[in-house]
């Protein structure tokens, strides 16, 4: 998946959950998920979940305690879709 | 000081908001419905009263975020009748306010949360998979959800809690209402009830044939209380909320005062003589009358009306019974006589701040609402309540002093004295 697509599916996924649509609409790698988009911290959980079935992948414990900002969220993506 | 009464709110099966409520009650409408999912659970009482609650009706009171995964009847009927209430009462909510309000807090009752959504998240865990809850399930499941939901929409700075006494809980949090904000330690304290519905609630009940079994082909006539021929309540659900505040308070704001609380009293009957987990103390009943009589500082023969407790079983006699003995009344001397539940079913918890919000708008309008299905009265209430103090249709009377009683499970008793405002 390139980048642009898998951009666009994080920023599709986490949409519901943000209280700040103007840095939705900016949206780019370096955003942070409670810092910018005012995610509610408990809807993280949420966010993971949603993520795991957008990709069809699972995600552990130690994985999901990454996905603070898009840029982590796209690295964890990325790499349970190339593992075997 | 003195208390009254600011804003209403109610979700109830035969009416959603206020002004839907106002209008059924006074027409004599029934809320209560067939309902195929019990027969398809093969329920021995096959009618209820469950609100009508529309998506629209969602989206007044809840974001679309908080709608995601939600399955949480009681938190749904207790945050629309508390927003309600606390909006008609002319205060602020919403995520606009900036600093929560040290003065206002919420007591807000149920007798348990959620009972769907933890049907659901017990077949996630069972089926090993309580990773993908989510982190919806607690707010909605735990016992003080409804209060915590309704602190967080209207930043309520002062106590807020979730108390639970059976089918007393909505009476009883407004007499705790009524204690904070008389003891000085509140201003104004959103009060009511709310309770889950649906067959994960009612089974219990239907197990203990507490509920009729015997009108599943006529719904409206089913609920009787005061009747010959009541065989068992009829399960509802909803909920329904008073704002309670000081008169000083409501002065200063300028606010619609609809009743005043000038008294009221809960005790217990210890489950003693012949009080019982589901059976009440007399005793204890007529001294919870007597008492909130006296804590109001009236004579009994300044009641008007009684909104009573009467859920349509075996027990409505008894309970005309104590309120005879208690206040000393009988025959033409007996008060107008009220039960909801012959429109509403019985709520459970939330039956008694719905049945509060009635007789809060009786005393306010002037009017005795049509006591539907008690045409056959039982001969035990006949023999100490003449007919015309139970009325069929709507009286257009006005209404000093009304009593409201709720009774539940645990043998535990509440009464409010509510009096029409004059300044």
């Amino acid at each position: 998946m390139d980048k642009v697509t898998l951009l666009a599916t994080i920023k599709e996924v986490v949409a519901p959950y943000t209280k700040n649509p103007e840095a939705l609409a900016t949206l780019n790698e370096d955003t942070d998920f409670i810092r910018d988009l005012k995610i509610n911290s408990a809807n993280l959980v949420d966010v993971v979940l949603d993520v795991e079935e957008k990709f069809n992948i699972v995600i552990d414990n130690d994985s999901m305690e990454k996905m603070i900002n898009v840029r982590s969220a796209m690295e964890v993506v990325e790499n349970k879709l190339a593992a075997p | 000081m003195r208390v009254v009464i600011t804003g209403l709110g109610v979700v109830a099966p035969n009416g959603t908001g206020v002004p839907a409520f106002t209008a059924a009650v006074r027409e004599g409408v029934s809320g209560i419905r067939y309902d195929p999912q019990l027969e398809a659970l093969d329920f021995s009482c096959r009618i209820a009263g469950t609100p009508e609650v529309t998506e629209a009706m969602k989206l007044q009171y809840f974001d679309p975020l908080e709608l995601k995964g939600f399955n949480s009847g009681a938190v749904l009927y207790g945050v629309m009748a508390g927003m309600e209430a606390w909006q008609d009462a002319g205060l602020p909510a919403g995520n606009a306010i900036q600093q929560p309000d040290w003065d206002s807090g919420a007591i807000f009752g149920t007798g348990s949360s959620g009972i769907d959504k933890m049907r659901e998240a017990i077949y996630r865990m069972d089926e090993l998979q309580v990773r993908r809850l989510g982190s919806t399930v607690v707010a909605q499941t735990m016992a003080s959800g409804i209060s915590a939901w309704l602190g967080g929409k209207l930043a309520l700075g002062n106590q807020v809690t979730t108390n639970s006494s059976a089918c007393t809980t909505g009476a009883e949090s407004v007499l705790m209402a009524y204690d904070r904000i008389r003891a000085g330690k509140a201003r104004r304290i959103l009060a009511g009830s709310t309770t889950d519905g649906g067959p994960y609630v009612w089974g219990g009940f239907d197990a203990m044939k507490v509920c009729t079994f015997k009108n599943n082909d006529r719904p409206a006539a089913g609920s009787r209380p005061m009747s010959a021929t009541a065989t068992g309540f009829v399960p509802g659900a909803g909920a329904g909320a008073l704002v309670v505040e000081s008169l000083e308070s409501a002065l200063e704001r300028n606010a619609t005062i609809y009743a005043e609380i000038i008294g009221g009293h809960v005790n217990s009957g210890g489950q003693r003589n012949e009080g019982s987990m589901t059976a009440p103390n007399s005793e204890a009943v007529q001294r919870c009358i007597r008492e909130a009589v006296r804590d109001a500082g009236i004579h009994p023969d300044e009641i008007d009306a009684i909104n009573g407790h009467l859920t349509a079983t075996s027990k409505d006699a008894a309970e005309v019974i104590n309120w005879s003995q208690a206040l000393n009344r009988s025959g033409e001397h007996f008060p107008y006589l009220n039960a909801l539940k012959c429109l509403v079913g019985h709520c459970l918890s939330a039956s008694g701040s719905i049945e509060l919000v009635a007789a809060v708008l009786q005393l306010q309008q002037g009017f005795l609402f049509p006591n539907i299905n008690s045409e056959d009265l039982h001969p035990e209430i006949a023999a100490i309540v003449p007919r015309e103090k139970i009325p069929q249709q709507l009286i257009h009377q006005d209404l000093q002093v009304i009593a409201k009683a709720s009774f539940g499970f645990g043998d535990v008793n509440a009464c409010i004295i509510l009096k029409k405002y004059k300044f």
